[in-house]
């Protein structure tokens, strides 16, 4: 780990800088200039800035490695996973912003957490049930092929991306995102919550939930970890108009 | 000055915070979890392979039970162990499975018929029985007798973290995030909440409780090159070590895993090679039935990293820019195989190599990634010398892992920790234990210390850069302190710490602002972090013998006479350089399984006097139970269940035993 190599080329990192926290503050872009080394992420980039250049910068990593979604950012206007992101991929010229739509801690930090907490909290992400299992039983059994969909959709890792990317979200700040639906089609695919369509009508059901959606399906192409969101917000809108229309006829 | 009162303060939201979090809220008592992130985005989330559990459901798992883990938990640690706790995890362990599976968990299942899996290189048939199809699978890890680590292909953490999170949603507990844990909050005996900071606003906030939990996780970060995510800085046991009181065990013990992605250290997990994967030199050659031919890749973790690191030493690896690494090959298992079960690996080795491990190699070489180590608790999770406070997960040394954790048995602690220690815990806040009297006064004094120390950097005109302490700290502890161990070299170890530690009295912070300050936040962590580099240094050099994954080049033989003691490491004021060590005996009268050989390399360590005594008495325990089934002479041997919470006694199902029903 020791011997950098460099790669000659020389990066420009402007970032769109605030810290709504400080009475002094204004928006504006800052540019860093730094020599880009072999294997660099914005990762890495960023923390050589802050070590080097502006100790106040600010950006959320945890993990550095495309599994905990901390670091959803605009990346070329594009959201991404700035840990991830190879510079090498990248023109010399990058811009970084933080996510739209999510509240502003500062700089490229953004409060994601909160976010999707409210969102688990209204469309009520966990198994439902009624009975409580015997532990010291054997487990219930499930199809492999079952579980394996559920994995499937299960791999969400509330990045935000998806909700960066997406119109409806502009627009309306109750919208749940392909975060959302994605969610409320994997749990309704798991034998074990008892919810019924109904119940799930009651939260998805309206324009704030899936028939906000204009499927402009920029949540899937941004999507980290490559979802089949339009998929499975298409099969749910199916769904969800069936149980629709039961309820007005 | 803020001040917000609970019953239970949970610091750290991950898998083990959580999992107390819950564990009290179901007994009636409120509850407040801080943590640095959201609480999805915690460590526990990186776990790849999987959970281990004696479920027996798979045809390579079958047989297996509670008295195999509990022996192959036991060799792992190379006898460090606590015993009880030994056995309580692992019969709470196929509980926790199963209760993640009725919130949600997508473990991966038992598909009847045959299929092809790769074992020690070879292509075999494997052929699961009907009556276990749909019951949770598991597949193979290092140092153990039977397949016993339950998955979700290659996330196995991600599920289990955002299940158990989504179950805290569920019950409404508050996760206040963002927020540090600064200074624990107590009268010299008794423990009564933190003094943290708001790492958003800056503002400092008393949390007053009648039951704080540390659950924060391991302290990788003091390395350089470590699996570790950022925030595994060790703030939890730094701020209990800081008490003065509360003692940290087995610091040195520190394990380095197999596999970190050459040269940036991120994991590619062990089901790697469980699921068949070889590791291999720059002749393509595979080395490891070379130095264990029972074990090959599959031995335990510290054992195939020292021997990696060896075939590196005799000229073996294949040289970069970087320095020298090894191959992984899991080209081998197909590449069906690895969408499937190894996916993340996959993405992994795209985004960050460039390559597809399907087709190429993957260059690794070992990286620290475990703490054996942390704050000393008897079983039930409490500190022995300041009541009130409790700790689980990584952050704590109950001591489950000894010398060396198997992998597996790391997400396993987490949960089963977090099971039992809620029920402890709820027990003492339900007697006399639980009662507080607090002192408004002696809030104001802890918090109003946290407030001069920060005022004291913002303010300062110190020289020191906590940036480069930092880096020096990491670069110094890799090298000096890691897989291969010398006297000589941890006393420069030690001395060049001490220099740093003295350094970072003078620390100059550049960025002024109270708030948000990335900076500031370096400064005050970079002196916790040096005691916490302290104590593991300190503790290597002290222990002049090799155990588990403490490794040292002039004390080669595991000493059971003189070392079969863990280490207790104190802080007795931030004046001092260095942690005071104290040893606390491990008591071969009442093990289970006395100290033996492990099965790698020659047999060769010194005995315990006791060892041979305590066999012949277990023997005779046995020869005069005849009739008895393993759980009554478990139960003859080493007692433990009446130290479980009662909701968690009792055995568990397995698949024979329900046909025989």
């Amino acid at each position: 780990m020791t011997g950098v190599t460099e790669t000659g080329r020389m990066l420009r990192i402007q970032v769109l800088r605030f810290n709504p926290q400080s009475r002094r503050s204004r928006p504006h872009v800052q540019s860093f200039t730094l020599q880009e080394t072999e294997g660099m992420t914005l990762f890495i980039a960023l923390n050589e800035i802050r070590e080097t250049q502006d100790p106040s910068l600010q950006f959320d990593f945890v993990c550095r490695a495309g599994i905990c979604g901390s670091c959803g950012m605009l990346i070329n206007g594009r959201p991404g996973l700035a840990c991830r992101t190879l510079t090498i991929n990248l023109d010399a010229d990058i811009v970084l912003a933080p996510l739209p739509v999510f509240e502003l801690i500062a700089d490229l930090s953004v409060n994601t957490g909160k976010w999707m907490r409210a969102m688990s909290e209204r469309l009520e992400t966990w198994v439902h049930r009624g009975t409580e299992a015997d532990l010291s039983r054997l487990e219930e059994r499930m199809e492999p092929e079952l579980a394996e969909q559920l994995y499937e959709l299960d791999r969400c890792i509330e990045c935000g991306c998806c909700v960066g990317a997406c119109g409806t979200a502009r627009m309306r700040d109750d919208f749940i995102g392909a975060v959302g639906l994605n969610k409320i089609a994997r749990f309704r695919l798991d034998p074990r919550d008892d919810r019924d369509d109904a119940a799930y009508y009651q939260v998805v059901g309206d324009d704030d939930g899936v028939f906000g959606c204009m499927t402009l399906l920029a949540c899937q192409d941004v999507c980290p970890k490559r979802l089949p969101l339009q998929t499975q917000i298409a099969y749910l809108r199916r769904r969800m108009l069936v149980r629709g229309a039961r309820r007005s006829s | 000055m803020k001040v917000v009162y609970t019953d239970v303060l949970v610091v750290g939201g991950g898998l083990a915070g959580l999992r107390t979090a819950i564990g009290v809220s179901n007994r009636g008592l409120d509850v407040i979890v801080l943590s640095l992130v959201p609480a999805k985005r915690s460590h526990s989330a990186a776990a790849q392979g999987g959970m281990q559990a004696s479920l027996a459901n798979s045809i390579k798992g079958a047989g297996d039970n509670e008295d195999m883990h509990f022996t192959d938990t036991v060799r792992g640690s190379d006898w460090g162990a606590d015993q009880t706790v030994v056995r309580m995890f692992v019969n709470t362990a196929p509980k926790a499975v199963r209760e993640l599976a009725a919130w949600g968990v997508p473990w991966n299942r038992v598909q009847r018929g045959s299929r092809e899996v790769v074992i020690n290189g070879r292509k075999v048939t494997v052929t699961e029985r009907d009556a276990a199809h749909g019951l949770i699978t598991a597949r193979d890890f290092g140092g153990t007798h039977k397949w016993r680590t339950c998955f979700v292909s290659d996330t196995t953490g991600h599920a289990m973290l955002y299940a158990m999170s989504d179950q805290s949603i569920a019950r409404s507990i508050p996760v206040h995030e963002r927020i540090e844990a600064m200074a624990l909050i107590h009268d010299g005996g008794r423990c009564l909440g933190v003094v943290a900071r708001n790492l958003v606003t800056g503002r400092l906030i008393a949390y007053v409780a009648r039951a704080t939990a540390i659950a924060s996780g391991g302290f990788g970060r003091i390395y350089r090159v470590s699996t570790n995510a950022v925030i595994n800085e060790g703030l939890g046991a730094a701020i209990a070590l800081e008490t003065g009181i509360a003692a940290l065990g087995n610091m040195e013990a520190v394990q380095f895993h197999p596999t970190g992605i050459f040269p940036a250290g991120i994991l590619v997990t062990e089901g790697c090679r469980g699921d068949g994967g070889l590791l291999r030199d720059a002749h393509g050659h595979r080395f490891m039935p070379d130095y264990e031919p029972e074990k090959q890749e599959l031995a335990s973790r510290d054992v195939v990293s020292r021997r990696m690191e060896e075939h590196i030493r005799r000229g073996q690896g294949v040289k970069s820019r970087y320095g020298d690494h090894l191959w992984l090959d899991i080209t081998i298992l197909g590449r069906a195989h690895i969408e499937k079960n190894l996916r993340e690996v996959q993405d992994i080795c795209r985004n960050f190599l460039d390559i597809d491990p399907a087709e190429e190699m993957i260059p690794v070489r070992p990286a620290q990634h475990y703490s054996m180590g942390g704050i000393r608790t008897d079983y039930t999770g409490q500190s022995r010398t300041l009541k009130g406070l409790f700790a689980c997960g990584e952050a704590a040394c109950w001591d489950l892992h000894g010398f060396n954790r198997l992998g597996g048995n790391s997400v396993a602690e987490t949960v089963v920790s977090g099971m039992l220690v809620g029920e402890y815990i709820g027990d003492f806040c339900a007697s006399a234990d639980g009662d507080v009297n607090i002192s408004s006064g002696l809030v104001r004094e802890f918090w109003q210390r946290e407030e001069r120390r920060i005022a004291g950097l913002l303010k300062g005109n110190g020289t020191e850069n906590p940036f480069d302490l930092l880096r020096s700290m990491q670069d110094l502890m890799t090298e000096k302190v890691g897989i291969f161990r010398n006297g000589a070299t941890l006393e420069s170890a030690v001395d060049e710490l001490q220099q740093l530690y003295r350094r970072s009295g003078n620390l100059r912070v550049r960025a002024r602002a109270w708030g948000a300050n990335p900076e500031l936040t370096a400064a005050y962590r970079v002196r916790r972090m040096l005691k916490l580099a302290l104590c593991v240094a300190c503790g290597a050099l002290a222990r002049t013998e090799s155990r588990g994954a403490h490794f040292r080049e002039d004390c080669l033989q595991r000493n059971d006479r003189d070392w079969l003691r863990r280490t207790l490491a104190t802080w007795a004021g931030d004046d001092h350089d260095r942690p005071t060590l104290n040893y606390e005996e491990l008591d071969v009268t009442g093990m289970e399984l006395p100290p033996g050989w492990r099965g790698y390399g020659a047999k060769d360590y010194i005995e315990h006097p006791g060892a041979a005594q305590r066999l012949e008495q277990i023997e005779r325990i046995v020869a005069a139970r005849p009739a008895a089934d393993r759980r009554d002479l478990q139960a003859a041997v080493m007692p433990y269940e009446h130290l479980v919470p009662a909701r968690y006694r009792g055995g568990n199902e397995r698949l024979a035993e329900a046909a025989a029903q």
